[in-house]
């Protein structure tokens, strides 16, 4: 069944914007994409959206729908409270370039910070023997799209620009994780990632996990586990007792 | 094992798109964070007269857990006249201390509580709204998080998790003594309470993010460690409702010291079942 849907769509570039209304034609078990497309494609031909797949599996098409930050493609119409606009803006954590379309490249710079994965001395190079338990811990994290959300979210960066100098933000959270917990990495990652890339700046209110679109419990499973293996490196003094009468590498257990 | 040492480079920046709105959700986000300010501001309020109050925390043969462990001398006056059926821990601190010992007893109970992780998430959004939900800008113009003094010491969590384990066994003693009346073991409502408070207590620090990360976290190689790998698991799965576990252990406590005091003022009779 056809219906009329309402669009405030934010149009603009750095030098400023405003909202559009688009009134477009919207059928049952669309998303929020097929709506922008149908605008764009009858309405504002010179739209910027940025979308790749439509199924969720890029993370290109992320934006703010009704002020919560979801995939355009993978949010219904139907979802969204009947009879009313429905908003979008671009991401608010980057910088505009123009409509819906932001520079996300932040994220990029600090993805070549990470330091890569650093092979044991017990097994140099590839193939690894792993079991599977060992690895399916960190398979949760390699389920990320890097469709920023989480990153868009976190009131860290969003609420404070200064910040962006000191924090690497929680899809990086994970990939630290995804590292420190790999059997076969020997890189200690922790003093850095509490002191450089800024962990200790994060007060765990959960807004990545809420947003994350592959439902990685970004929280519980990552930031959470990299701040006690923080603790057990930097605050905790019963194991620093311990470390002390009986040292031993990590990368042992 | 070798440490990372990468320098940053400074991120790109520019203008971001111009939406004056502080937040665009239409939704009711103001009720989460409003319902959870509304019952901590409660149970902060409740606990802080119960501890000042420093009486009726003590009605044959329960011990409030506000009170408990009753380290102070004055804890005697208590007892005086009564049956003493604990074992003697009083004047463990001396007797200097002239205020209420449940303000010692807290320490831990109040240390472990305040810096979990499941509190810090729920206080940080509703009470100092940084931010109140998700996608709403906070108030605050500056923040650091958790990388300054006090917060710092919201990484003390594992120290206080260690020493309510402690506790723990104390409230679970209590627990214990709340059948041994006067006239020998029976068992009346406060035994019942007593015993699911430090039950929801023990659920409570074991699903917690700390234990989780002790019994088997912080292990590079499940493979090598199978039992610890198990209770991972096990931990795992409680931790997935460790929030729930904690509001209701946290109201639990509460709602124990109320019973006990009704019955120490005779509000409520004490009955025995046998």
């Amino acid at each position: 069944m056809s219906y009329d849907l309402t669009l405030n769509i934010w149009r603009g570039d750095a030098n400023g914007g405003d909202f559009a209304e688009y009134v477009v034609p919207a059928e049952e078990g669309q998303v929020v994409l097929d709506a922008v497309h149908r605008a764009q494609a009858t309405m504002a031909n010179d739209l910027a959206v940025r979308w790749n797949c439509k199924a969720g599996k890029c993370g290109s098409c992320s934006a703010e729908i009704n002020g919560r930050p979801r995939l355009m493609c993978m949010t219904r119409l139907s979802s969204l409270p009947q009879g009313e606009p429905v908003t979008i803006t671009p991401l608010r954590t980057f910088p505009i370039i123009r409509d819906l379309v932001t520079d996300v490249s932040f994220n990029y710079e600090r993805a070549k910070q990470v330091p890569a994965f650093t092979p044991t001395a017990e097994q140099p190079q590839a193939p690894f023997t792993m079991h599977q338990v060992d690895v399916q811990r960190s398979q949760e994290f390699r389920k990320c799209i890097e469709c920023w959300l989480c990153q868009n979210v976190c009131h860290v960066i969003r609420d404070h620009e200064e910040n962006k100098e000191h924090y690497a933000g929680p899809r990086f959270f994970i990939r630290y994780a995804e590292l420190d917990m790999h059997p076969n990495d020997a890189l200690d990652r922790k003093e850095f990632v509490q002191d450089v890339q800024g962990l200790g700046y994060c007060n765990i209110t959960k807004c990545c996990t809420e947003v994350c679109p592959e439902s990685i419990k970004i929280t519980d499973n990552a930031i959470i586990a990299l701040k006690e293996r923080v603790v057990d490196a930097k605050y905790d003094p019963v194991v620093r007792f311990f470390r002390r009468r009986r040292p031993r590498s990590a990368s042992s257990e | 094992m070798t440490a990372a040492t990468t320098t940053p480079t400074p991120p790109r920046t520019g203008p971001r798109a111009a939406i004056a709105a502080k937040t665009l959700r239409k939704d009711r986000w103001r009720l989460e964070p409003t319902a959870y300010a509304i019952l901590f501001l409660l149970f902060v309020g409740y606990v802080a007269w119960a501890a000042w109050e420093n009486a009726d925390y003590y009605a044959r043969p329960y011990l409030s857990p506000l009170y408990s462990p009753c380290l102070a001398s004055i804890c005697a006056n208590v007892r005086a006249g009564s049956h003493i059926v604990h074992p003697p821990r009083v004047g463990f601190i001396g007797t200097w201390w002239a205020v209420s010992p449940a303000l010692l007893a807290l320490i831990i109970p109040g240390g472990l509580r305040t810096t979990c992780y499941y509190y810090r998430k729920a206080y940080y959004r509703a009470i100092w709204r940084a931010p109140q939900a998700c996608g709403v800008a906070e108030p605050h113009r500056r923040y650091t998080g958790e990388t300054r003094f006090p917060l710092i010491l919201q990484n003390l969590h594992r120290l206080f998790f260690i020493l309510a384990l402690l506790v723990n066994g104390v409230l679970t003693w209590d627990a214990f003594e709340s059948f041994r009346w006067p006239g020998g073991w029976n068992m009346g409502v406060g035994s019942i309470i007593l015993t699911l408070n430090a039950a929801l207590l023990w659920m409570y620090s074991l699903s917690c993010h700390s234990c989780r990360h002790i019994i088997g976290g912080r292990l590079k190689h499940f493979s090598r460690h199978p039992v610890r790998f198990w209770l991972w698991g096990v931990v795992s799965k409680l931790n997935q409702s460790h929030m729930q576990i904690a509001l209701v252990s946290m109201v639990w406590v509460a709602l124990t010291d109320l019973y006990i005091r009704m019955v120490a003022v005779g509000w409520i009779p004490n009955p025995r079942f046998f």
